[in-house]
């Protein structure tokens, strides 16, 4: 399983992950980027890869889980 | 795949296509040519972080010597390609050497536009590279008088990180307002946040030189005869693409090198992406340059793939995406915006909120693009619409809340 964490610190809002991988960011009121779920599966990595790549701030870091 | 693949371009563009390559599987030998001693490194907090002195300049590598190693990069910087010969596929350098290629990639970028009078100041500086940031960064301090020519988002980004370092801020534009492109009531939006900063905006004057008055400091003679007296002045009237090495080539023109939905040049071998490439506009009109950040990201991913996978593939729409930030407010732009287009104000913009949107719309009321201040979560909702639809979208097809 993978797992998204967003620096809050660095994330200024870009929207570039909502993007890309809309089933799994969304930006909160503060217009922070959040994962929508703790965890996705193996199959969303290219997607989750993706987005953290297309982040201009450099704020998005993936974690494998292993379950 | 193998094959050789050299990248010519050093910055983002290149950087990414190289990734992409790695990234989809590409075993072949890739070769990354920089002009700049550096290490591949971001540009947009240039005029922000590292002005206002946040940021040490290392924060803004991109990829660390031992990550390109990694991806097993040959990676040769401080030297510039000097020619191309597309018949024995052969990219000259400055220092002598030549590099061959199976996939040429054309990444390198654009230059500050020279300013087109006569100057004899020492302190005229332009803001693209990392060394110019830290030249101008240095001498930005409290009282220091800055002059600033030009007040695309350059200039009036050196004004906001200029005033929270105590300088004292002149921006000078030939437009009779800031960004007229968007329109009368961000333009008067924008110029209230200046002037409310405390910066100077002389309006609707041309320069005709810069010159040195007395010691160290810098004058512009304006049209007109008034004369602005500085200690530094910073030129952002835009930018050229680098495209001089490719004389003789046929693939570049005055607006850059010209290229496919898939970054292809007229060459099949040659690719290009980033400021330096014109691709094709939406709807089928022209190429155009366009020199942001997330174009150059994605065009990399579609450019890589292409190489990879050949060009049967579709590219998708490509929806126009710039961002800037000004006094602690982002401002975002997405899709089409234009003050030939009619505008649609957030029904918050004369009160004191800093969340607000202005939307452009057809001649059929849809909507094709909007700038957003504080209001990134509606901007993405509508790069999304827009992508979606690949053209113009009805107002409610996306959510404007906060």
């Amino acid at each position: 399983m993978i797992r998204v964490h967003v620096d809050l610190g660095l994330c200024q809002g870009f929207a570039n992950c909502v993007m890309v991988a809309p089933e799994h960011i969304d930006l909160d009121e503060n217009n922070k980027a959040v994962a929508v779920n703790d965890l996705f599966p193996d199959s969303d990595l290219s997607d989750l890869t993706e987005a953290a790549e297309s982040c201009p701030a450099f704020a998005i870091r993936l974690e494998r889980v292993e379950q | 795949m193998t094959g050789t693949t050299t990248i010519v371009g050093g910055s983002l563009a290149g950087l990414r296509t190289a990734q992409q390559l790695r990234a989809k599987g590409y075993d072949g030998t890739l070769t990354l040519i920089g002009a700049e001693r550096h290490l591949p490194y971001d540009r947009p907090p240039l005029s922000k972080q590292v002005l206002l002195g946040e940021w040490p300049e290392q924060q803004t590598y991109l990829v660390t010597a031992q990550q390109l190693a990694d991806l097993r990069v040959d990676v040769r910087l401080g030297v510039a390609a000097t020619g191309l010969d597309r018949e024995r596929r052969l990219v000259t350098l400055a220092d002598g050497n030549r590099v061959a290629y199976e996939h040429l990639v054309i990444a390198t970028g654009s230059r500050p536009r020279a300013i087109p009078k006569p100057t004899s100041a020492p302190h005229v500086h332009t803001l693209r590279t990392l060394d110019d940031a830290r030249l101008v960064a240095a001498k930005l301090a409290p009282g220091r008088r800055l002059i600033i020519i030009g007040a695309g988002f350059i200039g009036c980004e050196v004004a906001s990180s200029a005033v929270a370092r105590g300088a004292i801020v002149t921006l000078v534009s030939r437009e009779p307002v800031l960004m007229p492109q968007f329109g009368p009531r961000v333009s008067d939006y924008l110029m209230s946040l200046h002037r409310g900063a405390g910066v100077d905006l002389v309006l609707g004057v041309d320069v005709e030189s810069i010159g040195q008055t007395a010691g160290e400091v810098a004058s512009v003679e304006l049209t007109g005869g008034r004369v602005l007296h500085g200690d530094l002045v910073v030129v952002g009237i835009g930018a050229v693409p680098n495209v001089e090495w490719l004389a003789g080539s046929q693939l570049a023109g005055p607006d850059g090198v010209r290229v496919s939905r898939h970054g292809q040049t007229a060459d099949a071998a040659i690719f290009a992406l980033g400021d330096v490439s014109a691709w094709p506009c939406a709807g089928g009109s022209g190429f155009r340059r366009s020199e942001h950040w997330s174009h150059a990201v994605e065009q990399a991913k579609i450019v890589a793939r292409a190489i990879v996978e050949g060009t049967s593939f579709d590219p998708g729409p490509a929806v126009p995406y710039a961002w800037s930030d000004q006094y602690g407010r982002k401002f975002q732009t997405v899709g089409q915006v234009s003050s030939a287009l009619s505008q649609v104000v957030s029904a918050n913009w004369d009160t004191a909120d800093c969340q607000r949107h202005c939307l452009y719309l057809d001649h059929r009321g849809l909507v094709t693009g909007g700038l957003f201040i504080d209001s990134a979560r509606a901007a993405g909702q509508l790069r999304r619409a827009l992508q979606g639809q690949a053209g113009p979208v009805s107002r409610d097809s996306f959510a404007l809340g906060a």
